[in-house]
């Protein structure tokens, strides 16, 4: 059984329809990766999995139960948690409230201060501006910020829009191969970007999507492989 | 990146802190106890203002000095609960005289003798928790469709209900429209000769009574604002998907906070309706809504001392310089004007502490009170979000 299952979505805002008909599968343990262009409808397939917008058609399965018409914030509690796109940190707060407010669903203190170790880890920048506000910190930090506090609900599944979006190229290369570790040690992740190259050399398995309907489907070696898929997304003739 | 990064900080750690954050600082590595014993002081000195009544405080000949400090707490009280509305929570409710209305009608209705109850004597003591259970419940029966709605259409929406509850009032047969109710009552209680002590010519008692509402309010707000609750409403305010996709039940903290917010105001409509002992419909007007957002801002939206103050300056300062009453409100304008462009935060600037006993959390982690970067957001929280 996948860990997630979108079966035939579609996401209307208003008349305009974003997405028709959307169907895929995450396995517990993948990495899967979302690509396409502008306006394709990635972010809003990963505001329809994360509860923000609601399905016009369709069902998402979440570990076996049905989530469509689940509260988001009762869909963290379950497992799901995203780091949104534009990284979406609280400028206010510091560095630490931020990812304190990442484990706004747990109660298990002792688990919670292991989990502050690890990101801390993972990412030891976070550790030299724990006090210093979100709002004040470079790009890549909000980045790190953004993707360690989703971290902090310790999810089965974590949601990553965009996180090398206005990244320097040698800080694209580091995120990438912190999404490496942090699926190796044990979180499926959900990749959406625009970097296909790298996302697709990354994910375990891929998924195109054009103007809101999934054109291609396969293992992300293929994708890389196939002609198509490199004449429209990695600038390859 | 990096290089970028490091003088930055550089730069930032080579300026000066500014004042209020030193001021902060300083009072956050305090102990309790030491913090106490300067709390202390202080209070008990706005406790004796009333009887302080010379120059340069008094507001005489112009307006009665215990009055004038009565309404100043009445709309410090009135600010208090709009702040948890507006400066932590984040929602611009433009109605919230619709609350107060409220409030001081249940107090009306429940003890003057216009009353359309047929033995309409309550005692205070009862009004007082009935006033703030029915605004709670206006403020669920308000909240629960409009708070789907954000920033400016919100502000429209509350807006339209303030106005709503004072048309009610104006159409409204058993709420005697114009004519009002006479003799709404007050707290019980007399001194040794008999005399009532809460009558309407005399302000002290009212002063007294509201300053203890507030202080007690003040302590209850603090242990929400430290608590999960607080946490939620900052992060709403931040960002309100982000909260919801961090696991912060946006809706029902929202609607906690227009329901907090109302229950404040219910009590301040309370005091109002007995101190003044007439109710009608000619105070709550969109103005009167206007002015309570005035003294949130000004004072400093999210700091609970800072819309104190603001509330002191909206209410006593006028009261204190009539000297060109037909220039009292063009005088009060330009200082509105000028302080939004040299302190566009408020008198007192918002710096919320999330952290559950933050400051111990703090010393224990850098072995320094709690530093807040110089730019931060909180510091000047009239920007936007981050680029």
């Amino acid at each position: 059984m996948a860990l997630l299952e979108l079966h035939s979505v579609s996401v209307a805002y208003g008349r305009i329809q974003a997405l028709r008909d959307i169907s895929l599968t995450v396995e517990e343990g993948e990495i899967v990766t979302l690509i396409g262009a502008n306006g394709a409808g990635k972010t809003t397939t990963m505001k329809a999995i994360s509860g923000l917008v609601p399905l016009s058609q369709g069902s998402i399965e979440f570990d076996g139960a049905d989530i469509s018409k689940v509260r988001a914030d009762l869909r963290v509690v379950r497992g799901i948690c995203q780091a949104p796109e534009g990284r979406g940190v609280f400028p206010g707060m510091t560095v630490r409230e931020n990812l304190e407010m990442g484990c706004y669903t747990r109660r298990d203190r002792k688990a919670i201060a292991e989990d502050f170790d690890r990101v801390f880890e993972l990412f030891p920048r976070l550790k030299e501006r724990a006090t210093q506000a979100g709002g004040t910190l470079s790009g890549g930090e909000q980045q790190m910020v953004a993707i360690g506090r989703a971290l902090m609900a310790r999810p089965r599944l974590l949601l990553l829009d965009e996180p090398s979006m206005g990244l320097a190229p040698q800080f694209i290369q580091q995120i990438f191969n912190i999404i490496t570790e942090i699926n190796k040690q044990g979180t499926t992740v959900l990749l959406v970007e625009q970097n296909a190259q790298q996302a697709l050399s990354r994910a375990h398995r891929g998924y195109v999507l054009e103007t809101g309907s999934v054109t291609r489907a396969s293992t992300g070696k293929d994708l890389l492989a196939d002609p198509a898929v490199k004449e429209a997304y990695l600038g390859v003739a | 990146m990096s290089a970028e990064v490091t003088t930055r900080t550089q730069a930032s750690e080579g300026t000066r802190q500014p004042f209020g954050q030193r001021v902060r600082d300083w009072w956050n590595s305090r102990s309790r106890l030491e913090q106490w014993l300067m709390i202390i002081p202080v209070v008990v000195l706005v406790y004796l203002l009333p009887v302080m009544n010379f120059f340069p405080l008094s507001t005489e000949p112009w307006t009665d000095y215990e009055l004038a400090l009565f309404n100043a707490a009445r709309l410090g009280l009135i600010a208090l609960g709009l702040n948890v509305v507006l400066g932590q929570a984040g929602l611009l409710d433009l109605g919230y005289v619709g609350f107060f209305a409220v409030g001081a009608y249940v107090a009306a209705i429940m003890t003057s003798r216009d009353s359309f109850l047929t033995d309409p004597r309550y005692s205070w003591v009862v009004v007082v928790p009935v006033a703030i259970a029915i605004t709670m419940v206006s403020g669920v029966v308000i909240g629960t469709p409009t708070l789907r709605l954000r920033g400016d259409y919100l502000a429209i929406v509350t807006l339209g209900f303030g106005e709503m509850v004072r048309l009610l009032a104006d159409n409204l047969e058993p709420l005697r429209g114009n004519r009002g109710f006479q003799d709404v009552g007050g707290p019980p209680g007399t001194y040794a000769n008999g005399s009532p002590i809460f009558t309407q010519g005399d302000g002290k008692p009212w002063y007294w009574l509201t300053v203890t509402f507030i202080i007690v309010i003040l302590l209850l707000i603090g242990n929400l604002e430290r608590s999960r609750v607080g946490r939620a409403w900052v992060a709403i305010r931040e960002d309100e998907d982000v909260a919801e996709i961090m696991g912060v039940p946006t809706f029902r903290f929202k609607v906690w906070a227009f329901v907090i917010g109302a229950g404040i105001g219910g009590l301040s409509g309370v005091l109002y309706a007995g101190q003044v002992g007439f109710v009608n419909n000619q105070r709550f007007d969109v103005v009167t809504s206007i002015l309570f957002v005035a003294a949130v801002v000004l004072g400093g939206s999210g700091n609970k001392l800072g819309v104190l103050l603001g509330a002191l300056v909206i209410s006593y300062l006028p009261d204190r310089f009539q000297l060109a009453p037909e220039y009292r409100f063009l005088i009060f304008g330009i200082a509105l004007i000028v302080l939004m462009i040299f302190r566009p935060q408020g008198l007192l600037g918002a710096r919320q502490r999330l952290l559950a006993r933050g400051r111990q959390a703090y010393q224990r982690l850098v072995g320094k009170p709690e530093p807040v970067a110089t730019e931060s957001a909180l510091i000047d929280s009239g920007k936007g979000t981050n680029a």
